[in-house]
């Protein structure tokens, strides 16, 4: 029996894209998706598929990498794929809006894992890069009823059990749980492995599963939100910087550390 | 029995002593209570929680809640979950505050599951709307490039405060709270995950959290190799080092340098950055400093936007005599 993984991934807006790009929609309460800029995978969860493909590199393993989102770029959503993923569920609907709740996700997310059946791991990543959360995965391992371990660095497998290196502020920590359980991983995991041409021509061929809320079993009373959002504002930073120049390079690092010392900062 | 529906503070013991985030939690839960005209709390457990109970009995709450078991002294993260839900069922608070440490940002999600309700994470603000009677709390998003006002529909509503947000409430050591005991019942059956090791990095120099002055490089340094100049002006300073994402990502320096949101939250008196961009990511972890000074070759970097002192020029040219000036002041 191949080891069954489950990697919990989503499209997000890229967050590399340029500040002036960034707009707010106020009255909506929603972060403008940039018109010409592709979305991507979330950085965190292309870690955790890294994480999961390390494991099957050494083992017989499954990788299934779940999303929730209200519409996708299919190839964008199939990179986990041509990294080396076996298969992608797609949990999509006009009701899984973005703004929807930590909670009411968690809820369609575990919905959905229970409806593909037995698994051993499920991986996420630490945290998405839009509402910066780190609640999913930490809320789908409670409703199931999972041990947790989170921000993995390096996450191993053996004998019906999972051995997580984690990154501590003060250095590292390794801890084991018996599985089925849930791990985070975070971007000290390293990067994450470039598709290859033979992935992509293996995704080009593989189709999505794609499940409505109905699919899962749940009305929309499921995704009543536990939090809302009422305002959403691009905070306002004084630019008050005062800049040292000098007759070179040189010149301004030398009249920069005279400043500091007649500021009394250092 | 209690049955105060009042504000209440989880309090976290660090080292067998109470977490300093207790008395940031406080002077939170305070404005909260105030706005809803209801008393404030501090819940502490442990496996010998007298010593903590009594300094928490004097951060200005109305009652402390002390829950004991012996079970508690192993750094059990399932255990203290477990504890901190049967608090909650028992005291049936309005409000739930937590602090988002190494250990609460894992259980605040959990906690809020297991309580069937919402949570508001990462807070840097929380305040009472007079019309709606409801907290409100506010919160970074999008890497902090946003801020989300957000409240939470059930009860308790849960915030969970991003620690060095508020200032500690200060001990009044003569308006001591009561010390209720509450009774939990835990039983190691409950613990999964198990430590294994846990490995100390080597660090000689100054720890970057409590640091008073931190010096910083990033992307732009392009190798390790700088960072080891970084390094002499931080012991001229007595500075901490630290880095950026970029910088950590590409293996320059250990991951246990990197400030921002998925690193080190800093909060010193100065802040000298190196060829730092300012990204959103790096400034969430940097914004409780007082001064920022910034050196980037790019005047339109947003680091320039949020420093006080700037240099536009190549790092490389600018530093060597910045140091050099730094030692004959300071020699």
């Amino acid at each position: 029996m191949p080891l069954k993984i489950f990697v919990l991934a989503k499209q997000v807006i890229d967050p590399e894209m340029p500040r002036s790009a960034f707009q707010v929609d106020r009255e909506n309460r929603r972060v403008v998706t940039p018109p010409t800029l592709p979305p991507v995978v979330n950085g965190f969860d292309e870690n955790a598929v890294e994480a999961s493909l390390r494991i099957k590199d050494s083992q017989d393993a499954e990788i299934t990498v779940i999303s929730m989102g209200q519409s996708f770029a299919l190839d964008v959503m199939k990179k986990p794929l041509s990294m080396g993923a076996d298969s992608l569920v797609l949990l999509q609907d006009d009701a899984f809006d973005n703004t929807v709740d930590s909670f009411a996700v968690a809820r369609a997310l575990t919905a959905a894992i229970q409806k593909i059946g037995p698994f051993d791991l499920i991986i996420a990543g630490r945290q998405a890069s839009d509402w910066d959360n780190a609640q999913v995965p930490l809320a789908v391992a409670e409703l199931l009823g999972l041990p947790s371990v989170t921000i993995g660095k390096k996450v191993e497998v053996g004998d019906g059990r999972v051995t997580v290196e984690r990154q501590m502020p003060e250095g590292t920590e390794i801890v084991e749980s018996p599985m089925p359980a849930l791990v985070t991983v975070s971007n000290e995991l390293g990067q994450p492995r470039y598709p290859t041409l033979r992935g992509i021509m293996a995704a080009t061929r593989k189709q999505p599963v794609v499940w409505s809320l109905e699919d899962l079993g749940l009305d929309e009373g499921a995704l009543t939100p536990q939090v809302e959002t009422v305002d959403l504002y691009v905070p306002v930073t004084e630019a008050d910087c005062e800049f040292i120049e000098g007759e070179d390079d040189a010149d301004a690092g030398r009249l920069l550390a005279l400043k500091l010392r007649e500021a009394k900062l250092v | 029995m209690a049955d105060s529906a009042g504000v209440l503070v989880l309090a976290e013991m660090e080292g067998g002593a109470l977490s300093p985030t207790a008395a940031e939690l406080v002077a939170a839960g305070r404005e909260v209570s105030e706005g809803l005209g209801l008393p404030l709390s501090v819940a502490i457990a442990g496996n010998d929680v007298e010593a903590s109970a009594l300094e928490a009995a004097a951060l200005g709450a109305e009652q402390v809640y002390a829950a004991e078991d012996g079970l508690l002294g192993d750094d059990h993260p399932e255990l203290l979950l477990e504890a901190w839900a049967q608090i909650c069922r028992q005291t049936n608070p309005a409000v739930v505050l937590i602090a988002r440490t190494m250990a609460g940002r894992d259980l605040a999600p959990r906690l809020a599951a297991r309580l069937g309700v919402g949570l508001a994470q990462d807070c840097l603000e929380v305040r009472v709307d007079e019309d709606s009677g409801r907290m409100v709390a506010h919160r970074p998003v999008y890497g902090g490039n946003a801020m989300a006002a957000v409240v939470c529909n059930g009860t308790p509503q849960m915030a969970c405060i991003r620690p060095k947000a508020y200032e500690p409430s200060e001990a009044v050591e003569a308006q001591r709270a009561e010390v209720v005991p509450i009774s939990i019942a835990l039983d190691d059956s409950m613990v999964k995950v198990k430590l294994v090791e846990r490995v100390a990095e080597e660090s000689e120099g100054v720890r970057l959290e409590s640091a008073k002055i931190v010096v910083a490089g990033g992307r732009g340094l392009g190798s390790s190799e700088p960072f080891k100049d970084l390094e002499v002006i931080a012991g001229l300073l007595g500075a901490g080092v630290g880095a950026s994402r970029a910088a950590v990502d590409a293996g320059w320096v250990p991951p246990s340098w990197q400030i921002g949101l998925t690193g080190k939250t800093i909060t010193p008196d100065l802040y000298i950055t190196v060829a730092i961009s300012g990204a959103s990511q790096h400034m969430a972890g940097c914004s409780g400093s007082k001064v920022i000074v910034a050196v980037n070759k790019d005047a339109e970097a947003n680091i320039f936007k949020e420093a006080r002192y700037g240099v536009v020029g190549d790092w490389a040219k600018v530093m060597p005599s910045f140091t050099e000036t730094l030692r004959e002041l300071l020699g």
